[in-house]
């Protein structure tokens, strides 16, 4: 990757009364460049997810924009630096249309009443440079399916231009064709030149879409990997932590005196 | 294996099991069907629940359909039809206002007591009393979406508290009687031109010529625009449909005493809602509140704002409500809005089509609704009925309202579309 990453975390610490949930983490994510954050239950994804996503400002650290150190404190200051987030329980109004949940919250007005007419014509562009499909966006989103919910969302995130998307599990409660439809989604906006932060438990997922694998555990980095260069095993190993214990150990020593 | 995959580049854009429309009539007819069908109801239920209402009493009493009874059933529904439009506000968001019926009744007492026994001016009074409602109304909002008191409990000690409010200020004097010829007495009596046949034609053919022209606009940007329109045949059907009601309710209204007012404000005050519901980014934001909390919350929506406001805006609806109430009963007394007065605007909200869940409805449902009441009220007295069997029989209708209200949420369920 060329170039200063868009998102950078230096240092960045959190801690929950006596839980250190993070603990000097590093991350980067440049333009056009998928991070998959992979890590076991508890290693601190979501948690580093909503430093980023302004929810649970940093204790300690620096968040670095553009090369800039900023301050995120609130969701509104990350929407306002262009990080869209897509939670896994997506957040959408079922009674409203497809439509009505992309620009829900920055509605665009005409004479100071909706403009349905543009909204509608905006969303259709969206959905097609994405080459989303669904029925009609003027279906109510209770009339969807999983996957296409899912897209929705992601699109969604996309209405207003950001820089960083970062997508928590988005795949987790999909089928085969949709979960390809989404890891598609991902690679389109990859090629848009947007960031991506990848949350997910799917290995294979991972090793479909992602450039570089960033693996936390126990609230640390450990250990951060080109995808093209290395194997599902050591991903695995460094989730679960299996690369340090007696054995490795013991074997590295051995390893060490035999040379 | 190396045989010749079919590669697919690009898919089709339209989903091959979407199912779509036909050309002309044929396909509105064939979509109106899916949509019955698919619990897509809308109004229809209660449109031929009018039609069987107005048959069945025209048939007993051979004078329900007169022009003076049609002219006196649009009057009375002005009152009871305002509360429903501010309890259609507060079920939008999946809530419920239990203080309505005694906000209305506080309203009129305060306006009435202000303007007859202190001498206020009564445009004065009237502004005064319907300030007070939507204060009443903020101040629920403020206990149910600050505090986080659940609405129900809120609104039911709202209920009794402005009932009490409602009795003090009314005093021991007892019933005021509305000024004669006032701003309160001619809310209900009031024909506009007093009586002339051409307002009531003039109404038509505005309010007919404003649907058509609204239709047509629409297309027309939809069109330039490259998007999926209305055909031409199907906005002539539909102006057609308004067209023929409206006329024939103009010509019914001019047989007796010409347009009268309480209709035109009310119809007015349910179009002007129903535009601020369905046209502005206000009304987008309380439909996304009842449609899911948490998705307004994420999308930037004040939601305790949205709450405390659609709670100012019932309790306002209803206040004025009350004013008609009064006007139509000639004085404000200690028992206006009580009874089961609030009863029925909720029921007439909900035969409407309104959504008791939330995030699904329209206020015209309170005017359709209202009107099924009032029908089989007046009916029902007309046939010389008790006013213990009228009870009965209107707590049957809301059941049947809300059963068809629940079951068609289950079987758009099932077809996707809840």
């Amino acid at each position: 990757m060329t170039g200063a990453p868009v998102l950078a975390l230096r240092g960045v610490s959190k801690r929950f009364g006596a839980v250190q949930a993070l603990t000097d983490v590093q991350l980067e994510v440049h333009a056009g460049e998928v991070v998959a954050l992979v890590g076991d239950n508890g290693a601190g994804k979501s948690t580093l997810v909503k430093t980023i996503a302004g929810v649970h400002p940093i204790d300690e650290g620096v968040i670095e924009w553009e090369g800039k150190p900023v301050s995120i404190g609130r969701p509104h200051d990350a929407q306002a630096l262009g990080i869209a987030t897509v939670y896994q329980d997506l957040a959408l109004c079922d009674n409203l249309d497809v439509v009505g949940n992309l620009f829900l919250g920055r509605e665009l007005k005409r004479f100071g009443t909706l403009d349905e007419v543009a909204m509608e014509k905006r969303a259709r562009e969206l959905l097609d440079t994405l080459s989303i499909r669904i029925p009609s966006v003027r279906i109510p989103i209770a009339g969807l399916s999983g996957g296409q919910r899912q897209v929705v969302a992601i699109a969604r995130a996309l209405v207003g231009d950001p820089k960083i998307v970062i997508l928590d599990e988005p795949t987790a409660a999909l089928g085969v064709e949709q979960t390809a439809q989404v890891l598609d989604l991902v690679e389109r906006l990859r090629e848009r030149g947007l960031g991506v932060i990848l949350i997910s438990h799917n290995m294979a997922d991972v090793k479909a879409v992602a450039d570089t694998v960033a693996v936390l555990r126990l609230g640390r980095n450990n250990g951060s990997f080109e995808v093209a260069t290395t194997s599902h095993e050591e991903i695995i190993s460094a989730i679960t932590g299996a690369t340090d214990n007696a054995v490795t150990r013991r074997q590295a020593r051995i390893a060490e005196d035999a040379k | 294996m190396s045989t010749e995959t079919p590669t697919t580049p690009t898919p089709p854009a339209v989903d091959p099991r979407l199912l779509v429309r036909k050309e002309g009539l044929a396909g509105y007819l064939d979509e109106f069907g899916r949509k019955v069908r698919s619990g897509e109801l809308g109004s229809l239920p209660v449109v031929v629940g009018l039609i069987i209402i107005a048959a069945v009493f025209q048939w007993k009493t051979g004078h329900f359909l007169n022009a003076d009874n049609v002219t006196n059933i649009t009057k009375w529904i002005a009152g009871p039809g305002l509360i429903a439009t501010g309890v259609v506000f507060v079920l939008l968001l999946g809530e419920i206002d239990l203080s309505l019926g005694s906000v209305a009744g506080a309203t009129a007492a305060i306006s009435s007591v202000l303007a007859v026994r202190q001498g206020v001016n009564e445009w004065l009074a009237v502004l005064i009393g319907i300030a007070a409602a939507v204060a009443l109304g903020a101040l629920h909002g403020f206990f149910f979406s600050k505090i986080g008191v659940p609405a129900l409990l809120v609104t039911l000690a709202g209920m009794l508290a402005w009932s009490g409010l409602q009795n003090l200020v009314i005093g021991k004097l007892g019933t005021v009687n509305n000024l004669n010829d006032g701003v309160i007495a001619n809310l209900d009596t009031y024909f506009l031109g007093d009586g002339d046949i051409l307002w009531a034609w003039l109404a038509a053919i505005l309010s007919i010529a404003l649907f058509a022209a609204g239709q047509l606009l629409d297309a027309r940007r939809r069109t330039a625009a490259g998007l999926p329109a209305r055909p031409i045949a199907e906005i002539a059907m539909r102006t057609g449909v308004l067209a023929v009601i409206v006329l024939v309710v103009a010509y019914v209204l001019n047989q007796d005493r010409g347009l009268p007012l309480p209709l035109v404000l009310f119809v007015g005050i349910v179009a002007i809602t129903d535009f601020v519901l369905r046209r502005t980014g206000y009304g987008r934001q309380i439909f996304a509140v009842g449609g899911g909390i948490e998705a307004a919350r994420r999308a930037g929506i004040n939601v305790a704002w949205v709450r405390t406001s659609v709670y100012m805006i019932s309790a306002g609806l209803a206040g004025l409500g009350g004013l008609f109430i009064a006007s139509q009963q000639g004085s404000a007394d200690k028992g206006l809005g009580g009874a089961n007065m609030l009863m029925n605007a909720i029921a007439a909200a909900v035969i409407g089509g309104t959504s008791l869940f939330g995030g699904r409805g329209k206020t015209w449902s309170a005017l359709l609704g209202i009107l099924v009441i009032q029908s089989i009220t007046t009916g029902l007295d007309m046939v010389g009925a008790e006013q213990a069997i009228q009870y009965m029989i209107t707590g049957a209708v809301l059941l049947a309202a809300v059963v068809l209200d629940s079951v068609s949420r289950r079987t758009q369920k099932s077809n996707g579309r809840g």
